[in-house]
């Protein structure tokens, strides 16, 4: 649990850098994708170590991995609270957990389903809502990119998500090292938290500046 | 000052319980939450009812016998302005007139007896599964043979000062016992006598936890929360640490 | 002065029968006596223990210890408690320490002295021999807990810390900030559960005792009660231990768990097992007082208070309800600094307690007025409660300073009265805390009956009239750690015993006396609660039989427990069926054993016309009102002995023989 999720959040903090790459410009944020895709002219990511258009792959396998596993060991401890909860509290008063200790394990799932949807959506392009990827935006991810979010509602929808993923790690990145052994004071935790707000806080600003930025113009086709 | 008391009833551990609601009259505020207990109990019986059950001994806050859930928080935290137990919770904390939710301890591994009362062997088992030093009597070395440095000797202390009341497994969301078992691993793994059986103590102590059936930690927090001896949030990282450094060694494999 | 011509005299009470005249200690020089019997001792071979089974009644530090080395011996040993867990023993509410002669301190400290002010301290009325053992073993005590992990306090290079406790002059204690008795029982729990892993003990929790059973005059098993489903059963043995602990609930309001009780001790009393010195409680004059008739339980605060603390009265009752910041320097009695003025407010435990209810009595009181019976059986009410300031302290000291001695302790006061001691004075009185009698042991810890041993405050033995501070946790843990498996194996050397099946008369016969009594108590359905009764009966054992004592007021305690066990059998309502979890009938039973203890208790008071120890018999004292003992007539041990409810009890003396030690008088004007 705790090692995928930091994985995971790691992963989200190099996507927010590429994305905000989308302010540099089209050329800029094509060449990143295809050079992550190593279809890039030097072969991209990696190349020579691994051949051309190998690292994508790799890393998907680890990330979906790092998901399944993810998935996995919550649903097991939800099974295994389930199991130790034979009847609830008539009265219910919570005095320490925060919302988003108590909303991981639906949070984790309806933010699973976004995630399902924004793969659909940027990767596979098979759920795309404002055109096609081949003739509307010219096989070009950035005028994908641009295209879908400037739309107010898809922006929205990803604002939603956004606070969902990032209550998420909110709670899960302190839990994460709380659960690998680092929590060892007080203060510790202090310092756990701080970090875990900054995250959150960091990766919903660079995530969202981005499609704030094309929905009121300031990246355009 | 009188109360309204819901308190949870069942006859037995096969029986369905439900919520029943008494009046209290005549309450004094300086009596602890277990004397006005007593008192409607007094009252049950002279009516020929029959008494809630609830358990308790010491009365003043170290055996860790009573526990109940008062208002949704274990041992009545919510209600107290200091770590407590319940029987060092006084009416005081409590409105004239107020009404009073009164359930048990509610978690799979801890199985209602009578009412208020559950069965809570599953620690006793925890401890039997590692929870101890093997040292057999008259094998002790001489008291100051080993020294130990008054900090670790402290934090030995603080999680020392459990009383296996099982408030943190009411508390818990997730019904873990990790407070209580993180509370016996760090006592023991902080003094040198606890470390020739620190890594299998904590392999075994874990295994017996998840037979049990008590729940993953997640690290919400509840636990500490209620804990009536404050039981500090880091042994659970203790432990943690100790698990993930175990799962290294040969030693206890 | 108090002998009437109205009243019988004392000896219409009791009988006497045959001296004690060998305690099975060895001859020898009391340095080498331990030594001795350990190796008279016979001892049983390790390949036979395992055939060999103990029952052991009790988990706490006696208790627990004794089941975990029995069973690390290789006995086959089976381990009772009437709480949910063995780790809730009342042991564990003990605070202050544990005395151990060490002499880490340098300080003169020896074997000898601690043995002597044990002695010393009991005021005189202890076994000089099983005293002697006890120190000797005090030692290894501490090694042993250090080992299980015990967190003794420590100081920065990593040594153990000790202080001072309990008036010696000596820094002889060992000590877990506030909670040593709950860090030595911990450690003496995860010994006994390391051995019911191995399969050496087996714990029977929520299970309590009912009755002994004696087979061809040995004790040879118990009869418990499972306190879930009602059960009745009988369990056999080689030998029993009873670590049942005090009595002091007899009192109905003491420092004691709510579950504390005599059954065990008393039903082996019943069947033949004599009852030492059962008058000796103490009473510790540090408690929070009462705050009303719904009381359930008193709360020690640590002696040391009185350290620093000033204790006083209103001079006048009329002051009594102001709010003592109101009252005037000149208004106020610091009564125990101006009779003691030597020694002021450190006087001894007992004068401290008894000088508080003189002042409560005389109606100068403080705290909310509680309701009381006099002797003539009148409702009255009066204050229970003496003011112990601060004010001096924290002038002298500042608030930080005695928050930094004291701020534990006034935390607990603050929770439990919602009063602020930094600001207005604390309210203190006494209350019943440890019970010196108990079951009569020889130097092997055995009771009068074969195989039947007694360990911890179970016994009488180590503490005589009065116990030293910090020695309690110590006789516990000696008894059971070190003194009982090297004594009772000379017993266990004749074992294994003819088996005793469950049809055997002497199981049959205890079996069915616990169905029937627990038979009656459910049929009496009469009107009155269990605890109206055990209130009741607390209210005369402390009236009467509390600090001070006169033989009238015994004689009329005596008539008032007959009469009220009576109209407990007569009247008392038990709801609920037996074959269920039913605190009420377990309540019931125990009240129903305290009536009898109680009214033994009244006896042994009121035949030792002495005052000793904690213990002011009116009749006894000097020409200035201070206690006074009398060696000549009353230095033995009384050991009674049971004879049938409503028959005499018999007296068996035990006298006490001082070679080690020289008598005296204490004195502390």
């Amino acid at each position: 649990m705790a090692v995928t999720g930091l994985l995971l959040i790691a992963f989200l903090l190099m996507h927010m850098f590429g994305n905000l790459k989308m302010f540099i410009g089209e050329e800029a944020f094509n060449h990143y994708a295809e050079w992550l895709k190593g279809l890039s002219e030097d072969g991209g990511i990696l190349y020579p170590i691994l051949p051309a258009g190998w690292f994508i792959w790799i890393f998907r396998v680890v990330l979906l991995a790092a998901v399944v596993l993810h998935i996995y060991s919550a649903a097991k401890l939800w099974r295994r609270a389930e199991a130790a909860s034979p009847s609830t509290y008539e009265a219910k008063r919570k005095l320490a957990q925060t919302y988003s200790a108590r909303t991981m394990r639906w949070g984790g799932i309806i933010l699973a389903g976004l995630l399902i949807f924004h793969l659909a959506q940027f990767t596979v392009h098979a759920a795309l809502t404002n055109g096609s990827f081949a003739s509307t935006y010219q096989s070009s991810a950035y005028k994908m990119v641009v295209g879908e979010f400037s739309q107010w509602w898809m922006v929205l929808v990803y604002a939603i998500w956004m606070v969902a993923v990032c209550m998420h790690i909110r709670h899960g990145f302190w839990s994460a090292f709380a659960t690998l052994g680092a929590n060892t004071s007080p203060r510790a935790k202090v310092i756990l938290d701080a970090c875990a707000w900054a995250i959150a806080l960091v990766l919903f600003i660079g995530f969202m500046m981005m499609p704030v930025a094309v929905l009121f113009g300031w990246i355009h086709f | 000052m009188n109360v309204t008391l819901r308190v949870w009833r069942q006859a037995n551990a096969a029986s369905e319980g439900r919520m029943v609601t008494y009046q209290v009259q005549d309450v004094s505020p300086d009596m602890s939450f277990l004397e006005m207990l007593d008192l409607l109990n007094e009252d049950l019986t002279v009516s020929g009812e029959e008494p809630v059950a609830f358990d308790h001994d010491c009365r003043e806050g170290i055996c860790g016998m009573c526990g109940v859930v008062i208002n949704g928080t274990a041992h009545g935290r919510g209600n107290s302005p200091v770590p407590t137990t319940t029987c060092q919770l006084h009416m005081r904390s409590f409105e004239d007139g107020a009404t009073i939710d009164v359930e048990p301890w509610r978690a799979g591994p801890f199985p209602v007896i009578k009412d208020l009362v559950v069965d809570r062997s599953a620690f006793d088992r925890i401890i039997q599964a590692g929870g101890y030093i093997s040292v057999n009597t008259g094998s002790a070395p001489e008291a100051n043979a080993a020294p130990v440095g008054k900090l670790k000797a402290d934090r030995a202390f603080d999680a020392a000062t459990c009383i296996g009341c099982g408030a943190c497994v009411a508390a818990c969301p997730n019904h873990s016992a990790m407070l209580f078992t993180s509370a016996k691993i760090t006592h023991l793994a902080m003094l040198p006598q606890g470390q020739p059986e620190r890594k299998l103590r904590i392999k075994n102590m874990i295994a017996q936890h998840d037979e049990e059936g008590f729940g993953g930690c997640t690290n919400i927090g509840e636990c500490v929360a209620v804990c009536p001896k404050e039981i500090p949030f880091d042994t659970i990282s203790q432990l943690n640490r100790d698990l993930i450094s175990s799962l290294f060694s040969r030693d206890g494999k | 002065m108090a002998t009437t011509t109205k009243t019988p005299p004392v000896t219409t009470y009791f009988t006497v029968g045959a001296e004690i005249a060998d305690t099975k200690a060895p001859a020898g020089p009391i340095e080498s006596k331990w030594a001795t019997r350990k190796f008279e001792a016979k001892l049983v071979n390790p390949a036979n223990r395992r055939k060999l089974t103990v029952i052991i009644v009790g988990t706490g530090l006696a208790g627990g210890a004794a089941a975990a080395s029995l069973g690390e011996a290789g006995y086959n040993v089976l381990n009772f408690c009437y709480q949910d867990s063995p780790r809730r023993a009342h042991s564990i509410a003990a605070q202050g320490g544990i005395n151990a002669a060490k002499n880490y301190r340098n300080d003169n400290d020896s074997t000898f002295r601690l043995f002597y002010d044990t002695v010393k301290g009991g005021d005189y009325r202890a076994r000089e021999t099983n005293v002697y053992r006890l120190a000797e073993v005090s030692a290894n005590i501490i090694d042993q807990c250090v080992a299980q992990g015990v967190p003794f306090a420590r100081e920065y290079g990593g040594l153990l810390d000790n202080r001072s406790f309990g008036g010696v002059q000596v820094q002889r204690t060992f000590y877990a900030r506030g909670q040593t008795g709950q860090q030595l029982l911990i450690g003496a729990y995860q010994a006994l559960e390391r051995q019911v892993a191995a399969g050496t003990v087996k714990m029977y929790a929520r299970h309590e005792m009912l009755e002994l059973i004696v087979a061809d005059d040995r004790a040879r098993g118990i009869v418990t009660r499972d306190m879930v489903t009602g059960a009745i059963e009988s369990w056999t043995a080689d030998a029993v231990v009873l670590a049942t602990g005090g009595y002091g609930n007899v009192f109905f309001l003491s420092t004691n768990a709510m579950g504390c009780n005599v059954t065990a001790t008393w039903r082996a009393h019943r069947k033949g097992a004599y009852f030492g010195n059962p008058c000796y409680t103490q009473i510790h004059p540090t408690c929070i007082p009462v705050h009303g008739e719904t009381q359930s339980k008193l709360t020690l605060m640590s002696e040391s208070l009185r350290n620093d603390g000033r204790i006083w009265v209103p001079k006048r009752a009329e002051d009594c309800d102001k709010d003592p910041r109101q009252i005037a320097e000149e208004d106020r009695d610091y009564y125990l600094e101006r009779i003691y003025p030597a020694f002021g407010n450190l006087v001894p435990r007992d004068i401290a307690s008894r000088q508080a209810k003189n002042m409560c009595d005389e109606g100068r009181g403080v705290g909310p007025a509680v309701k009381e019976f006099d002797h003539d059986g009148n409702e009255r009410f009066v204050r229970r409660g003496v003011y112990l300031d601060f004010a001096d302290a924290i002038g002298r000291l500042g608030k930080d300073g005695v928050a930094a001695r004291y701020g534990n302790l006034f935390d607990m006061y603050a929770q439990i009265t919602g009063e602020n001691p930094y600001e207005t004075p604390m309210r203190i009185y006494p209350a019943v805390h440890y019970t010196m009698g108990g079951l009569w042991v020889d130097y092997d810890l055995s009771s009068n009956v074969p195989g039947l041993y007694v360990t911890g405050e179970a016994n009488f033995s180590d503490h005589g009239a009065n116990r030293l501070g910090a020695s309690a946790l110590m006789q516990g843990l000696a008894d059971g750690y070190f003194v009982l498996p090297n004594t009772i194996n000379d017993y266990l050397a004749a074992a294994p015993f003819p088996k005793v099946d469950a049809d055997d008369p002497a199981v049959v016969e205890a079996v069915s006396s616990v169905r029937e009594r627990i038979d009656a108590l459910l049929a009496v359905d009469g009107t009155r609660t269990v605890d109206s009764f055990h209130k009741e009966l607390g209210h005369i054992m402390w009236e009467y039989c509390g600090m001070e004592r006169t033989e009238e007021g015994l004689k009329l305690a005596i008539s008032k427990i007959d009469e009220l066990r009576e109209e407990f059998w007569r009247d008392v309502k038990v709801t609920g069926v037996n074959d269920d979890f039913n605190q009420t009938l377990e309540r019931a039973g125990r009240v129903a054993d305290f009536f009898e203890l109680g009214r033994l208790m009244c006896v042994d008071a009121l035949h030792r016309r002495e005052s000793c120890g904690g213990h002011f018999r009116a009749e006894s004292q000097t020409e200035d009102g201070e206690a006074l003992r009398h060696d000549d007539e009353y230095l033995y041990v009384g050991a009674w002995e049971y004879a049938g409810v409503g028959e005499k009890p018999v007296l068996h003396k035990e006298p006490l023989v001082y070679e080690a030690i020289e008598l005296k008088q204490r004195s502390y004007k």
